[in-house]
């Protein structure tokens, strides 16, 4: 067991912090929130950067055009990158992290060649259609059709969830395209252009009062047949396969991230009186941040163990695990942040002297963690019947 | 960086614990300390790790799981930190701490008395210390003292030693609570209500995987924190400050050994209240070890303190 860099790591960790260094000052100020445009301009030109740096697609095989990176130098990208303020994936998630890792491992070569290069560039961003309002934690029984006319899909259906969907070139789209076989057997993976005839989105609001989401209606959507990757009703393995690209590192920075905002709430505590003292004098109080302090660290290095795992073949415990305790732990530490900001934590704009805004903000855009990408009660499911053997319910 | 045990180190642990398999299975549990099974456990080399073997923390804390795995009592980890400079078994005091308690007195050639000056005291010297007629654990026989013994002065920093200590018991912690999962699992699994194993049912099912995600992520602070002080004895830079991530791995052990036992007692029903199921063992000893070393409330303190 060694936690220290070796010297290619400590090589490529330097490397990159110099680069960071020399390239965020001439980085400009993030748009707001509501700006999608400006958003989309802004996440691009972050991923334009990487690209001429050599950072793209860190985890991407060199072939595709990735760096081909190590699990370990994945990790220490992540780290460095959030560590150092850097703006973050962004609109590019869905085509770095779940798209483009899909048609890498199953696209033929014209489909590698017409997106790989673009999405690693940033010209091209993508969005994920899968859930659909009947079917949120049992996404294999979505109902999004797609009838065969010629060498056309005709689709018809209704996605939610669909992040980024305004900016989006394409979107990866699951659809039933034989309605008779067993849910799991008869869906298949498709490309879909988001300028498509008969597609509407329709941004959705969240509870934080932003438009992150949306829901996109096909209506008599046609989708060339030579637009689908992997084989027809083969999309449920197809989607499966992509899920192990993260390698254990699909919460580097939010973890890294947690680790800073406890030392940023030891020092709000020290600054927040609350009847004759700070809530620091509180011994209760700092019991809990330590406590915190102590998950946090802890998750942090159950990650550099599920990237080992990753990087070995080892498969590991790590990512059920990690999700699950992960998502509940910062909901905690945002909740204990509220705590001590007291009435600060009812402004969603900095008051009096205090960061409300970054708290108040991340204490309603939490409570999302433990439902997206597998709730909670699915990843305790998982953990129970794939991990400890436990017989499903039904 | 690779955060796995290597080849070598797997096989020493395995090796401890077939050891221990045999020598101590579940069924037969010693009703006490018992000498032959100390001298045993001496024979698999576990307190000479870092003496003899010239291995680390690292090594021993993947042993001392193993001890914590097969429920055994004895006064373990005062025998390991102390075994550069003193025959063991060696038991331990913390003397700022009221009631005056320490395990296994009579079976114990000497006390490490852990104040800001540690010291050794030879355990035959002790006076007026008076048996627990019913301790918690009814493994672990308790002595209460009357004062503080005084002894003599030990080679080793007070900080060092307690960070070892806590570190080996924490090592302890996760052994019991990695036992206490698969207990509750096999249970599960084989135990049928409603015409089906229990384990098939969310509410239950659930109670075990958060077992899981306790002991995992309690191994993954506990491997850390071990690495990090054998890093700083081989005068390397230390990813993270020591004392910070020793309170870390303790605290996150002591919450996945109680609150596994917890679980555990709740999985088995009516049986785990009884007696014969060997589930209150577990739960018993993991409430002495919550105890020693630093209770969890004062490493989140501590913490808080290092910040």
């Amino acid at each position: 067991m060694d936690l220290r860099d070796s010297a290619a790591e400590s090589a490529f960790r330097e490397q990159l912090r110099d680069w960071l260094a020399a390239t965020l000052p001439t980085v400009g100020p993030e748009p707001a929130h509501t700006d999608w445009p400006g958003r989309r301009e802004y996440d691009t030109a972050w991923q334009r950067l990487l690209f001429d740096a050599g950072y793209a697609g860190i985890n991407w095989p060199k072939e595709y055009g990735g760096r081909g990176a190590t699990p370990t130098e994945h990790l220490i990208f992540l780290e460095e990158t959030e560590r150092a303020g850097a703006p973050y994936v962004g609109v590019n998630f869905v085509g770095l992290l779940h798209a483009g890792p899909t048609i890498v491992t199953e696209g033929t070569p014209q489909q590698r060649g017409a997106h790989l290069p673009k999405i690693l560039t940033g010209e091209e961003i993508w969005c994920q259609g899968f859930s659909e309002p009947g079917s949120g934690s049992d996404l294999a029984s979505m109902r999004t059709r797609a009838a065969r006319d010629g060498d056309h899909y005709v689709v018809n259906g209704h996605k939610i969830w669909t992040s980024h969907a305004e900016v989006a070139d394409y979107c990866e789209l699951l659809v039933r395209t034989d309605p008779d076989a067993p849910k799991h057997k008869g869906i298949s993976w498709l490309m879909m252009p988001m300028d498509a005839p008969g597609l509407t989105v329709r941004p959705l609001t969240t509870a934080l009062g932003s438009a992150e989401f949306s829901e996109v209606f096909l209506d008599d959507v046609r989708i060339p047949v030579a637009n689908r990757v992997g084989d027809e009703n083969d999309g449920w393995r197809v989607t499966m396969v992509t899920l192990s690209f993260e390698r254990g590192t699909a919460w580097v920075d939010q973890i890294v991230d947690s680790i800073r905002l406890i030392g940023e709430l030891a020092e709000i505590a020290k600054k927040v009186t609350s009847r004759d003292a700070t809530a620091w004098d509180d011994r209760g109080l700092r019991r809990e941040i330590g406590h915190l302090a102590a998950e946090f660290d802890g998750l942090w290095a159950m990650t550099k163990r599920g990237v080992t795992e990753a990087g070995t073949g080892v498969p590991g415990p790590t990512a059920s695990v990690l999700k699950l305790r992960y998502t509940e732990a910062r909901q905690r530490l945002m909740e204990l942040g509220a705590r001590v900001l007291g009435r600060a934590s009812l402004s969603r704009a900095d008051i009096a002297g205090l960061p409300a805004s970054e708290w108040t903000k991340e204490r309603i855009n939490s409570l999302s963690y433990t439902i997206a990408a597998g709730t909670s009660q699915i990843q305790r499911n998982i953990i129970g019947e794939r991990l400890l053997g436990l017989p499903k319910e039904r | 960086m690779h955060f796995l045990p290597t080849e070598d180190q797997l096989e020493l642990q395995r090796g401890v614990r077939e050891v221990l398999a045999s020598v101590f299975p579940l069924e037969k549990l010693p009703d006490g300390f018992d000498q032959s099974a100390w001298d045993s456990i001496v024979e698999t080399g576990v307190f000479a790790i870092r003496t003899d073997l010239g291995l680390g923390l690292a090594e021993a804390a993947l042993a001392f799981e193993e001890l914590g795995r097969v429920c055994i009592p004895g006064p373990f980890v005062a025998t390991f930190i102390t075994a550069g400079f003193a025959d063991g078994p060696v038991t331990f005091l913390d003397p700022a701490r009221q009631p005056l308690l320490v395990p296994y007195l009579e079976n114990s050639q000497a006390i490490l008395i852990l104040g800001e000056q540690p010291v050794l005291a030879p355990a035959s010297e002790v006076v007026g210390s008076t048996a627990l007629t019913e301790p918690l654990d009814p493994l672990s026989p308790l002595h209460e003292l009357p004062s503080v013994p005084s002894g003599t002065a030990v080679g080793a920093a007070a900080e060092q030693l307690k960070h070892e200590g806590a570190l080996l018991t924490a090592a302890i912690q996760v052994g019991i609570a990695a036992r206490l999962t698969e207990l509750a699992v096999s249970y599960a699994k084989t135990r049928e209500q409603f015409d089906r194993p229990i384990g098939a049912f969310q509410a239950v099912k659930h109670i075990c995987s958060d077992m899981l995600v306790r002991t995992e992520l309690a191994r993954a602070s506990l491997h850390s924190a071990a690495v990090i002080l054998d890093d700083l004895a081989n005068g390397e830079m230390a990813v993270l400050d020591p004392g910070r991530a020793v309170s870390g791995a303790k605290l996150l052990a002591d919450e996945a050994a109680t609150g596994n036992g917890r679980s555990c007692v709740q999985v088995y029903g009516g049986m785990g209240f009884t007696w014969e199921v060997p589930v209150h063992f577990f739960l018993k000893r993991a409430w002495l070890h919550a105890t020693e070393f630093g209770t969890a409330d004062e490493h989140a303190e501590d913490l808080a303190a290092a910040l």
